[in-house]
């Protein structure tokens, strides 16, 4: 398999080469006038009040819960789908069963009101 | 002469056709720039850039020259190293997704059979061997840029970027899930998650996997509207909506390190645009010589993003997240049903 992944690796080092290559090379020609104002974050021209890596809203924390939970799910999809038609109506069933069990988490999901945005 | 077991021309092939997808991506990333001001200012009724160049065709080059000449600000209160290093997190998945897609068919060198797929070999008889696990690679890839834009959100210490950073991955792995659902109908047609295999199964129009069925085509179109919303284009482009978060996650960066988000959202598109080409509309098959074929099918498709951008107006957050949790996710679950059934019975 080495045929198959050596390209990427390849590929990758051009990649990392061309995105670090224009960075140093932007770094060393670029114009240098910096000033502790300029190096303040941006807030619309405001006095920066406090850090801005604090707490934020759990929200996202539980989007990403649920995207773990499903995506693991779909992973599970994957193998069934390629062997699908050798399968056959054994997989279809076994499939069903998987996806209704699937459903019924995602509209307990919906019901408990975590998909929705306020 | 061989290394490793494989032909020596097998190694030149490699490195020819690396170099040759990367200067294409390039170019086509510099100008889809140029293309989308133009196409964006005429559906506007105006004329877009025109002054560089012979219709302003040198306008990419402009550009680039000047945020080569930009000044390189990294903020005080910033975590230099995570600084630093987003720009290249978000431009090097965006680029090394496309090694494993096939942009054209066979071809013979002096008696070598080569396919024109990065990570892949043919031998004499003109057998492919690509990566088994194609799709998932891709997939992969795509998950990987989220990292690139997290780490520019939270080491940028500001505000707006922080806000822009968190909604863009929360939209990123919302749409990856019903991404990701939309492609299991194509592996139940396919049988295979090899790239080269799922081309080679999409011979004329009718083979395309958008046209297989009704839940394959409903699958296509699922998919794509998902993958705008994962490399955030409009109208799913809230993470820098200007009105609201100034630039979203890149608003410190300047310079080359944010020319480098620019590139990564832009080969994000020429991305996108072959996987799906490749996945639903067959590829490089079709009338041209087969590497024209492909090249036509990915610029029709950038030609649609702009089309739409230049069309639609942006989400609102709480309707983005639920337009992808409420509606592609469950939709996708009943295609696979849908799709199974239908495959079983007109077997």
């Amino acid at each position: 398999m080495l045929g198959a992944y050596l390209p990427i690796i390849v590929l990758l080092v051009v990649a990392a080469c061309f995105g670090l290559g224009s960075v140093v090379v932007s770094s060393l020609v670029g114009q240098k006038k910096l000033s502790p104002v300029k190096l303040q974050p941006y807030e619309c021209g405001c006095e920066p009040v406090g850090s801005a890596q604090e707490r934020f809203s759990i929200k996202f924390y539980l989007i990403a819960m649920l995207f773990i939970l499903f995506d693991i799910e779909c992973v599970f999809l994957y193998p069934w789908a390629v062997l699908f038609k050798r399968l056959g109506v054994f997989g279809l069933i076994e499939m069903g069963v998987f996806v209704v069990i699937l459903f019924v988490g995602y509209i307990y999901v919906w019901k408990k009101g975590a998909l929705e945005w306020e | 002469m061989e290394i490793m077991g494989l032909p020596l021309i097998y190694y030149g092939a490699m490195i020819l056709k690396v170099l040759l997808a990367f200067v294409f991506v390039l170019l086509t990333v510099a100008y889809a720039t140029y293309a989308e001001r133009k196409i964006i200012g005429h559906m506007q009724v105006r004329v877009g850039p025109n002054r560089v160049g012979p219709m302003g065709l040198l306008q990419p080059i402009a550009d680039g020259i000047k945020l080569f000449f930009k000044e390189e600000i990294i903020p005080s209160e910033a975590s230099k190293f995570a600084f630093l290093l987003a720009p290249l997190v978000a431009l090097i998945p965006a680029f090394i997704s496309f090694a494993v897609i096939p942009f054209g068919d066979v071809i013979e060198i002096a008696g070598y059979k080569i396919p024109l797929q990065i990570a892949a070999f043919a031998d004499n008889a003109g057998t492919v061997f690509d990566l088994n696990i194609g799709v998932l690679y891709i997939l992969a890839m795509a998950s990987l840029g989220v990292y690139g834009i997290v780490l520019a959100g939270w080491s940028s210490n500001s505000k707006y970027s922080l806000l822009g950073g968190l909604r863009s991955s929360a939209q990123m792995i919302s749409y990856e899930l019903a991404a990701g659902l939309a492609i299991v109908c194509v592996f139940m047609v396919s049988q295979s998650l090899s790239l080269h295999a799922i081309v080679a199964d999409q011979a004329g129009l009718f083979g395309w996997y958008l046209f297989r069925n009704p839940f394959t085509f409903l699958a296509g179109i699922i998919f794509f509207i998902c993958s705008l919303a994962e490399i955030n284009r409009t109208p799913f482009d809230l993470p820098e909506a200007e009105t609201e978060l100034v630039s979203g996650f890149c608003t410190e960066y300047s310079s080359m390190k944010y020319a480098m988000f620019f590139m990564a959202e832009y080969a994000n598109m020429v991305t996108v645009c072959a996987v799906t080409t490749t996945l639903f509309l067959g590829g490089w098959q079709g009338p041209l010589p087969s590497v024209l074929n492909f090249i036509a099918k990915v610029y029709f498709l950038m030609f649609v993003c702009m089309w739409i951008r230049a069309t639609y107006p942006r989400y609102r957050y709480d309707q983005l997240m639920k337009l992808g949790w409420k509606v592609f996710l469950p939709s996708t679950l009943f295609l696979i049903v849908g799709n199974a059934i239908w495959i079983t019975l007109f077997k």
